[in-house]
């Protein structure tokens, strides 16, 4: 399944350099984002970006297994932001605190 | 033309995630940005993953990126609210200039 000529093959390459770069842009929202939500959601969006990089991974080194890192990143992907969002729907870290208090 | 098609969907999909990217960083508040997190950026992937289906010519390939693509699209938009649910209840703030709140206007009812 490699990239039969080499128009294809630059295709995949520039896809996959600009979904570099989109993950960077990513990186700094999750380090800027002014509360807990903003960093999740970042988090989420750079493991989308992060399937469809394994994706032209797979293409570009011609290698299938990598399709199924990017399904086993989007069942984690999922289940990490479910989490983060139960966390922050119960307080976050101030509700640890308090808990910590009541000791 | 399928070579053009293949191409068309891969370089379109990054587009998508680059302004998925931009718009994460450059929009007023959380919510605002969960459209480009959330909508942008689905789609981008989705597009992606389409194309190295179309790409592969395989069966047992082709259909782990169709898996891959069905399975992002039924999670992100459960994922999207329930992190904005948990963001709004939290108290996290709306873009000044937001003229309506639908949630609120419903509760002082």
């Amino acid at each position: 399944m490699i990239p039969t000529d080499a128009f294809l093959e630059t295709a995949a390459t520039i896809s996959a350099i600009v979904l570099l770069i989109a993950m960077l842009i990513v990186i700094l929202r999750a380090i800027l984002g002014p509360s807990m939500a903003d960093r999740v959601l970042a988090l989420d969006l750079l493991t989308t970006l992060a399937i469809a990089f394994v994706a032209i991974v797979a293409v570009l080194y011609g290698q299938v297994v990598y399709l199924d890192v990017g399904i086993a990143l989007a069942l984690v992907g999922f289940l990490a932001t479910v989490a983060f969002a139960r966390f922050i729907a119960r307080g976050g870290t101030e509700n640890a605190r308090k808990v910590e208090g009541d000791d | 033309m399928i070579d053009l098609l293949i191409a068309f969907l891969l370089l379109s999909g990054s587009a998508f995630a680059l302004v998925a990217a931009i718009g994460i960083v450059r929009m007023p508040d959380l919510f605002i940005r969960m459209h480009a997190a959330s909508k942008a950026g689905t789609l981008g992937a989705g597009l992606i993953l389409l194309g190295v289906a179309v790409l592969a010519n395989d069966a047992s390939v082709s259909v782990r990126a169709v898996i891959a693509i069905v399975f992002i699209m039924l999670t992100a938009p459960i994922a999207a609210h329930l992190l904005g649910r948990a963001a709004y209840k939290t108290g996290v703030p709306l873009w000044q200039k937001s003229e309506l709140d639908e949630w609120n206007a419903r509760e002082e009812k």
